[in-house]
């Protein structure tokens, strides 16, 4: 059975196909070389005109695992109002409602992989495993239908970790321990949280910053960055080391996000939702743009990467492992609420409502910050598309922010609606860039896919997994990113014209580097004296994913 | 029944008995049950699984009259296709089977409440109300100095709280071993919380009715407003005021409370004061609080549920749509406003409240039930008959229950899935 897409406008980075009109044979879910003259082409869907891109991959989304189940729980009001919202778009607020965004911050898992699909994503990563709460981060991915999913565990805050690193246990102890979490926790990448911070915040220290010391461990949240981005480097895993800084959301915390990048020492790291991270404190709020010493620093750095984190405005939920910053900024919960947790010496979590307000000069800046960012990073494979979901927005907004980094005038007239205070404080106007759709393709598929470590996901090429969406070329971006004509899932039909016509089952992505498995002796005695569940619990196995025949474990090799 | 071990004793096991999920049992003999690291709790309810009183454990019947597992399912999914909006209620399963429960009840419009909600209500109300700030068991293990228990004992539901949280020398920080205070826990209670050389836990107060304003006190303490009088709920203000001092100087406070031991109306409010005294602790100390749950599998489904339809329970669903209402749709009002009532029980023989509704039970093989229902159907003990997975009352860890013997009861799951497929 072969599957044609005929003469499409292809988008295909990783190949450099900008806008070729080319075809596209399927045959086993798999892009194939065209068959010769006598195979007998099942189906032909003719794409004269239309737009072809790999499915876009979210690299960071708060998909799985307990922080988005607590705010589903804290918030039922929200998702009742939300309902309402959806029928009615009336919020006065400057943008960002329109028939495309249902603002629908906490979907069920369900309505997750519904609502990725029917924009044309094929994939979305968990950016936030905590490794004792692994289970259930799978289990909540096992029930999202439609996209493939994986996710980064979190260490650094973990005590098991910081104690090798007081005890200054070489590196290859350190590695075989980083390789040891991603089998158990079946994850694709390594993620830190405020390194350091959210263990100290259990000692009752309030901040840490990168050179200060964690008062019971006496290591600094440098050393933590540096041992854990060389773990993952000498692993050989694609995906580098995942970095939520220290400081996030504080004003002037663009020091330590600078600072960050100078500790990983040319390795490849991986800065996330770097919006939050780019404050300064000039103006007589003391809050101001640091997007541009963000942006140099970045394009200087060419080992460095980072998504935005873009705000949005509008009620949604900030879900966070970062336990000591949320406690921090409870105070700024909307509605006031907060679940703030303390997690089996190896984690933390912060869960709080927010509504980001245009009129607010903070919001309305952030919001600025982050657009500046996107236009004033050079080279588009080192930059992602990202609202944080749901932190600084719900995924859903995508099509509205890629319009937003296509559109000027559009950006502009938005803009020209902000609190004025925070107008005067940005210089985004000055920022003519517009994304072209090359430069889409590459941040949202074909640079997501190199920087995860995706052998055959994010490209059109022949032996490519045949993830494909095709949308009509239409000057409104928002629309056109919102509804596709189809997506094609493993080479089958799932979406037509923006609505979900087949249900599949996706896979879980991992990377599971060799270790040395005599690094299990220490953790079973640790786990049976200081743990209150066994080290054979903690670890998932492939059938567990494999579940009722629905869900596949796929091992990317670099 | 036979007991038919999956495999050789000895078998390590986790105890789905209550919320600690304590998974360091090991199974040495099934008759009489011997466990190693069993307690209480775990002891009976390996007891009740593997000795059976009930000859025909495994056969289903319809009004009392045995029949086979097809036509039971068969008779169940009738009185579901002829129900507009039927009740799912007791809901003591794992994972797996209210997995399957939520797809049944969005295929038939179902309301779902699970039999311990009036007192999980009461915490989730809080949570909903203002959030609060929680911690998990190795954490208390490793961190806490000083526990405070509020109107529970925590022994009693939690039996190895104690021996493997607190007097367990092995912790990673240096910590003395916590100091066991009790607040308003009754008289004959209080020697849970004796530590093994017989020392008795600080016990203020015994009178579980007047935690209310005993908490409201100790907020009022903390913050250093003074207090009228010379006793609040019989408690002399200097031993309040002590208490205040000891959790302000401790390093990591736990403050224990149980809302199925509250037996005061408003319960949820007695619940806030305790969060509003751990979030002011925590302006210049570190504090944190644990809910005890209930069991019978309540956080499980509770999470489950929150996931499938973007609630926790008590919800429902309407033509697909989910919807919440954690005072409508509790079973006691919903026997009143549904058509049928489908009641699940697998861990524990629990009978379904009296209706006269058509009703369906499906649960625990040695289900003694108070009234005949229209069908009744046992299915396998999970963690003793299937795998399934449960979560632990903190509801960060997951753990897999393990299958332990072989015979022909099917699982809830299996159950659910083929009464869904009757459906459609």
């Amino acid at each position: 059975m072969i599957t044609l897409l005929k003469n499409g406008k292809l988008y295909d980075p990783a190949h450099n196909k900008n806008g070729v009109v080319e075809d596209i044979y399927i045959y086993q879910g798999r892009i194939v070389p065209k068959p010769l003259d006598h195979a007998k082409i099942t189906q032909t869907y003719d794409l004269t005109g239309k737009v072809v891109m790999a499915g876009a991959i979210d690299m960071h989304s708060h998909i799985g695992g307990g922080k988005v189940n607590i705010a589903r729980m804290m918030l039922p009001e929200y998702q009742q109002k939300q309902m309402q919202e959806i029928k009615t778009l009336s919020e006065p607020e400057a943008h960002i409602c329109t028939p495309y965004c249902s603002h629908h911050a906490t979907p069920t898992a369900t309505d997750t992989g519904f609502r990725y699909i029917e924009m044309g994503y094929t994939a979305a990563f968990e950016p936030a495993i905590s490794p004792i709460n692994a289970r259930q981060a799978h289990l909540e991915m096992g029930d999202t239908p439609m996209i493939d999913k994986g996710g980064y565990a979190m260490l650094g805050n973990d005590d098991y970790f910081l104690r090798m690193l007081t005890a200054k246990k070489d590196q290859k102890a350190i590695n075989d321990y980083v390789a040891w979490t991603l089998h158990a926790t079946q994850a694709i990448g390594i993620k830190v949280v405020n390194p350091g911070g959210i263990s100290a915040f259990k000692f009752n220290q309030r901040r840490l910053n990168l050179d200060e010391n964690h008062q019971h461990y006496q290591v600094s949240p440098r050393e933590v960055l540096q041992s854990l981005s060389r773990a993952v480097h000498e692993l050989g895993i694609a995906k580098p080391l995942h970095v939520h800084c220290n400081n996030l959301g504080a004003a002037g915390n663009f020091e330590t996000t600078l600072n960050t990048m100078g500790a990983s020492n040319g390795l490849p790291m991986h800065l996330t939702h770097i919006q939050f991270h780019s404050y300064g404190t000039e103006g007589d709020k003391k809050f101001s743009s640091a997007a541009a010493q963000i942006s140099e620093a970045i394009n200087k750095n060419k080992n460095i990467t980072a998504d935005v984190g873009q705000i949005l405005f509008n009620q949604t939920v900030t879900a966070s492992g970062d336990s000591m910053m949320q406690h921090l900024n409870a105070k700024h919960a909307n509605p006031k609420k907060s679940v703030i947790m303390d997690m089996e010496c190896d984690a933390g979590c912060g869960v709080l409502p927010f509504k980001y307000r245009d009129q607010n000069y903070v919001n309305a800046l952030q919001w600025a910050i982050g657009l500046e960012i996107f236009l004033s990073v050079e080279d588009p494979w080192r930059i992602f598309l990202t609202t944080d979901h749901p932190n600084g927005a719900p995924f859903t907004s995508y099509p509205h922010l890629i319009r937003l980094l296509m559109d000027k005038s559009f950006r502009n007239e938005a803009f020209a609606k902000l609190n004025l205070d925070a107008q005067s404080m940005s210089n985004l106007t000055s920022l003519d860039r517009e994304y072209s759709l090359y430069d889409i393709a590459i941040m949202t598929r074909a640079g997501a896919s190199k920087l995860i470590g995706l052998n055959d996901r994010g490209h059109l090429g022949i032996g490519a997994n045949a993830d494909i969406t095709v949308y009509t070329d239409q000057e409104n971006r928002e629309a056109m990113f919102a509804k596709p004509d189809y997506v094609f899932k493993n080479g089958e039909l799932v979406v037509k014209n923006g609505t979900v016509v087949k249900v599949v089952w996706g896979a879980t992505h991992t990377a599971k580097p060799a270790f040395d498995i005599g690094v299990e002796k220490d953790l079973k005695d640790y786990f049976d004296r200081y743990q209150t569940i066994s080290l054979d619990n903690f670890k998932i196995s492939d059938a567990e994913i494999f579940d009722d025949g629905r869900g596949s474990v796929v091992v990317n090799k670099n | 029944m036979k007991n038919n071990l999956n495999s050789p004793l000895p078998i390590s096991v986790t105890c789905p008995a209550c919320g600690m999920l304590c998974d360091d049992l090991t199974l040495t003999n099934t008759a009489p049950v011997v466990i190693k690291n069993g307690c209480s709790k775990s002891i009976k309810f390996f007891e009740q699984s593997f000795n059976l009183s009930n000859a025909n454990a495994c056969t289903p019947s319809i009004s009392g009259k045995p029949t086979d597992l097809t036509t039971a399912i068969k008779a169940a999914a009738e009185i579901l296709a002829k129900s507009r909006a039927p009740l799912i209620a007791g809901l003591g399963t794992e994972v797996q089977g209210m997995r399957a429960i939520m797809r049944l009840a969005a295929k038939s419009n179902a309301t779902l409440d699970h039999m311990h909600s009036e007192s999980t209500v009461r915490n989730t109300l809080t949570m909903q109300n203002g959030g609060w700030l929680t911690t998990t068991l190795s954490e208390i293990k490793n961190r806490a100095d000083v526990i405070l228990a509020i109107g529970t004992d925590i022994g009693s539901s939690h039996p190895r709280f104690f021996e493997k949280l607190v007097w367990d020398s092995a912790s990673l920080f240096n910590k003395p071993t916590p100091e066991v205070i009790y607040l308003g826990v009754p008289e004959e209670k209080a020697s849970s919380g004796s530590s093994p050389d017989g020392k008795q836990a600080n016990a203020i107060g015994n009178d579980p009715s007047k935690v209310p304003e005993i908490i409201n006190a100790l907020n009022a303490l903390l913050i250093n407003k003074k207090i009228k009088g010379e006793t609040i709920g019989g408690v002399p203000v200097a031993t309040l005021q002590a208490l205040v001092e000891k959790l302000k100087a401790a390093q990591y406070a736990v403050i224990v409370w149980s809302a199925s031991s509250f037996k005061f109306s408003h319960a949820e409010l007695a619940i806030q004061s305790i969060v509003q005294l751990i979030n002011q602790l925590n302006e210049t100390t570190r504090a944190a609080g644990l809910p005890l749950n209930s069991g019978d599998g309540d956080s499980s489904v509770n999470n489950t549920s929150a996931w499938l339809s973007g609630y926790p329970t008590r919800n429902r669903f309407v033509n697909g749509k989910p919807e919440y209402d954690n005072y409508h749709f509790s079973t006691q009002k919903q026997l009143q406003n549904s058509d049928a009532l489908l009641w699940v029980s697998t861990f524990n023989s629990v009978s379904p409240p009296p209706t006269t509704l058509p009703s369906i039970v499906i649960g625990h093989p040695d289900t003694k039930l108070d009234s005949t229902p229209d069908v009744f159907i046992p299915v396998g003990i999970p963690g003793v008959d299937h795998a399934g997975l449960m979560f632990r009352m903190d509801s960060s860890i997951t753990l897999p229950l393990k299958k332990l013997r072989n015979n022909e009861l099917p699982n809830l799951s299996e159950v659910i899935n083929r009464i869904e497929a009757e459906l459609a």
